[in-house]
């Protein structure tokens, strides 16, 4: 556990001081403006609609990092959340088992990218630009576009809302829901993969300088469709925690998602360019996201304007990094 | 068969998109030797070497190593075998540590062979390192090294991995004598453990000191095999380019009279430069001297505008300029060819046409917008021709011509512009005999012209042969100058080494 929490707070990550600052700055503003902002439960609303951009959010900063981008991830939840619905609802899977074969179902997807991204040598934008095409598409055929309740299945609801944490003998009020936890693990297991593995420093090393891992004989292509791999069945765990939250497969919905998680890992620091970035990084980015839309939502601002600031912060937040690392 | 062959290749073909690199090529190579292979840039010879090392595959020909024919597709296959290549441009990741780079692809794995060990990466590296007796961290940003030091991490990943076979392409470009020293000494004890050594340079002086055997390429063929003890500079420049080459002499002149073309006072930035004072005249060609890491690059980068500076005046023809961006600088005369022409000399992915015109692209166009296709042909052509850019033609990209080649690119866009005062900031890296002549040449050629020249190298008799005046910088400061009479190596040295007392 020590190296964990060593490992969430490596020379790496301090970089991300200034977003964790200005993410504690937002709130003690809202907690000023708003006696409604800083209430139990409405800090437990921010965790759990974090949840689900966060996840997404680790699945495409792997693939950042490595120099790419995934612009599947929104839609590709989806097609997960529906495979689950198939698995569960139509094929009678333990649910433990549909979720298994879920995020198989993701890690397909990813590897599907990650051959025409490595062998096909297509640009990440468009092969998961055409990938997010398809995941949308397949969402609406096999669901037939409607939704697909759980409501069923017992235990699929609680997969996200359910609460084995609960700290109200301590704090009234303080009971994490599950997704939040899920989301929390999905962080601390990403972000031992991304430091302490081999794969996590491919990662970093395609980002940095592609040609010089080919030249030290590493099987580039190959490590490559493995991250896209493992981001697809992250994004499984997403679809997961969506659908197990609205207890139904929701065809209609994901496309958008994307940005927003490209959003809160660039905000967290992930840069662009490849070689760069954090776990915990975007997670605060993740964070910074929803908060602000929370807290403008409680003091009333119209939701359109809410988009315009989240436009506004999300280029304050990179050209504060830019500054950064020009010292 | 006299001694036994580790690598024997023959009759080697490889052809590029437009370019026959090699035309039926040979080379052999003996435990235990140190096999030097030199020719003009673009003879061939990092091709045929990458061949060797898995990274191209040959068109047609044999490969035998060991007598036992191998055919190598990918550089982890000929790591396998025991071939290693350090490669004439770095190939690093900046985002990694030292030590990450070296051992990128081959990491130690602890618990359950699932996780990095990185302690032990640290550990191996720092010792390799210290075996090169390279003062870098091992956990230090590799991006945030000179190029000397990454030089030095890139050759202690090669030789981490033991390899019976080792390359090594022109690994001396950025190194100092010190460091020089180091590597020659390294190099010895892999000889004496029976590793075949292929070294390229076009240093002429590091063949007779390191190199048992010298094989010369000329356009993609084999030209002939020497023992170093047996030949002489002169045999194996003219195998090389094919002709005899007329030495330069220089002209004792002094140039006091003319009329100062740029003075520099009280330049400041940082401890990267200390108080930076001197005059540059037309028709003047001012040697800067010093070791690696002088602040000889700084200066020009601070005149050029590059850098931002904290204190300090330019004068340009007497009259002071605001230099504040390298357009500024330009505006005013001045051109910089930088040391470091793939960060910042030239853009790689684009032709050679579009690179030479790419500082003019003003005098080029029809109503400030349409390009002229014409014009542009014929003054890249003309460039071609006057600098013997070796390529296929004006629309072959950057990233295709051999080192040298890329250098002449910059060069003539530079010359394009038409400047006053130009900088040439180790003008003749990696760049053969032949082209280097032509180099000192153009340079003599345009200060006649009136041009005003600061020539920087770490090449002493270059600096020696050509300047008119020699300022030498130490430590960021600006350690004494000397007229072309009185200096000499062991002068230039001595001012070169000459801290300040307060260090
Ligand atoms: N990938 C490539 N694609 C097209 N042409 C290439 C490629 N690599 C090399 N060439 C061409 O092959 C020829 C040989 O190049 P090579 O790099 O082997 O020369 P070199 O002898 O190493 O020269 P230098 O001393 O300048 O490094 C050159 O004409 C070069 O332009
Ligand atoms: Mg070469």
């Amino acid at each position: 556990m020590n190296t964990v929490i060593k490992n969430l707070f490596s020379a790496k990550a301090r970089q991300k001081v200034l977003a964790f600052a200005s993410l504690v700055l937002m709130i003690v503003i809202f907690a000023v403006l708003s006696p409604n902002f800083f209430q139990m439960d409405n800090l437990i609303s921010i965790m759990l609609s974090t949840a689900v951009t966060g996840v997404l959010g680790i699945a495409v900063t792997f693939v950042i990092i490595t120099g790419g981008i995934d612009l599947a991830i929104g839609t590709l939840m989806t097609l997960t959340a529906v495979m689950a619905g198939v698995f569960i609802g139509y094929w009678n899977l333990p649910i433990w088992l549909g979720v298994l074969a879920a995020m198989a179902t993701g890690a397909v997807a990813g590897t599907i990218s990650g051959v025409l991204v490595a062998k096909l040598k297509l640009p990440p934008f468009i092969a998961t630009m055409g990938i997010m095409m398809i995941a949308k598409g397949l969402s609406l055929v096999i669901s037939g576009a409607k939704p697909i309740y759980f409501t069923k299945y017992e235990g699929y609801n609680s997969i996200s809302n359910g609460s084995f944490i609960d700290f109200s003998f301590l704090v009234p009020g303080l009971i994490i829901p599950n997704a939040v936890v899920i989301f929390f693990g999905v962080g601390i297991v990403s972000s031992i993969i991304l430091n302490k593995t081999v794969l996590g420093r491919y990662t970093f090393g395609l980002g940095s300088n592609e040609e010089a891992v080919r030249l030290s004989g590493v099987n580039v292509d190959r490590w490559k469709v493995a991250i896209y791999a493992l981001a697809g069945a992250i994004v499984g765990i997403a679809g997961i925690l969506i659908s197990s939250r609205l207890n139904s497969a929701q065809p209609a919905l994901g496309q958008g998602y994307e940005l927003d998680a490209i959003a809160a890992a660039v905000i967290g620091g992930v840069s662009l360019s490849g070689g760069e970035g954090t776990i915990l990084g975007t997670i605060i980015g993740a964070f910074i996201m929803s908060v602000l839309i929370n807290g403008l939502r409680i003091l009333s601002v119209p939701q359109e304007w809410q988009t315009v600031v989240s436009g506004l912060i999300v280029i304050f937040a990179v050209y504060m990094d830019i500054l950064r690392r020009r010292k | 068969m006299p001694e036994s062959l580790l690598v024997r290749i023959e009759d080697l073909h490889k052809s590029f998109p437009g370019v026959h690199a090699l035309k039926g090529a040979r080379f052999d190579l003996r435990p235990g030797e140190v096999h030097a292979l030199m020719g003009e840039n673009g003879a061939g010879k990092s091709t045929l070497m990458k061949v060797l090392a898995g990274i191209y595959t040959r068109d047609s020909g044999t490969v035998l190593l060991d007598g036992q024919p191998i055919d190598i597709h990918t550089p982890h296959q000929a790591q396998k075998l025991g071939i290693g290549i350090i490669h004439q441009e770095l190939n690093l990741m900046n985002h990694l540590t030292a030590a990450q780079n070296v051992f990128i692809g081959r990491e130690p794995k602890g618990l359950m062979g699932l996780f990095l060990d990185e302690k032990k990466l640290n550990d191996d590296t720092a010792k390799l390192l210290a075996m090169l007796k390279v003062d870098v961290d091992p956990k230090t940003l590799i991006g945030g090294l000179t190029v000397a030091k990454q030089q030095m991490v890139e050759i202690a990943k090669a030789l981490s991995f033991e390899s019976r076979v080792l390359i090594m392409d022109e690994p001396t470009a950025a190194l100092n004598d010190a460091e020089i020293d180091e590597l020659f000494r390294i190099i010895r004890e892999l000889k004496a453990k029976g590793v075949g050594i292929v070294y390229i340079s076009h240093k002429m002086d590091e063949l007779k000191r390191i190199s048992d055997r010298v094989t010369v390429m000329r356009d993609g063929e084999y030209v002939g095999t020497l023992n170093t003890q047996e030949a002489t500079m002169e045999q194996v420049i003219s195998m090389m380019v094919g002709r005899p080459l007329q030495n330069y002499v220089r002209k004792d002149q002094n140039m006091d009279a003319n009329p100062v073309a740029l003075e520099v006072k009280g330049l400041n930035r940082g401890r990267a430069l200390r108080d930076i004072n001197f005059k540059l005249r037309q028709g003047e060609i001012l040697g800067f001297a010093g070791l690696m890491g002088a602040g000889r690059t700084e200066v020009a980068r601070a005149v050029f505008g590059a850098d931002p500076v904290d204190s300090g005046e330019i004068l340009v023809k007497g009259k002071k300029v605001t230099v504040k961006i390298p357009r500024d600088a330009v505006q005013a005369g001045i051109g910089y060819l930088s040391e470091d022409r793939k960060r910042y000399g030239l853009a790689l992915g684009m032709d050679v046409q579009a690179n030479t015109v790419m500082a003019t692209i003003g005098r080029f166009l029809h109503l400030g917008t349409f390009l002229k296709k014409k014009p542009m042909a014929d003054v890249a052509e003309k460039y071609i021709n006057t600098l013997s850019i070796k390529t296929p033609s004006q629309e072959q990209l950057l990233k295709f011509l051999s080192g040298g080649n890329q250098q002449k690119v910059v060069i003539a866009k530079w010359l394009l512009r038409d400047c006053d005062i130009l900088f040439f900031d180790e003008p003749t890296r990696g760049i053969d005999v032949g082209a280097k002549f032509e180099i000192y040449k153009l340079i003599q050629d345009l200060a006649t012209q009136g041009k005003a020249i600061v020539m920087i190298s770490s090449e002493l008799p270059e600096v020696l042969r050509l300047s008119h005046r020699i300022v030498v910088m130490c430590e960021g400061r600006i350690t004494g100058e000397l007229s072309a009479a009185e200096a000499t190596q062991e002068r230039i040295m001595h001012l070169a080494t000459l801290r300040s007392a307060a260090m």
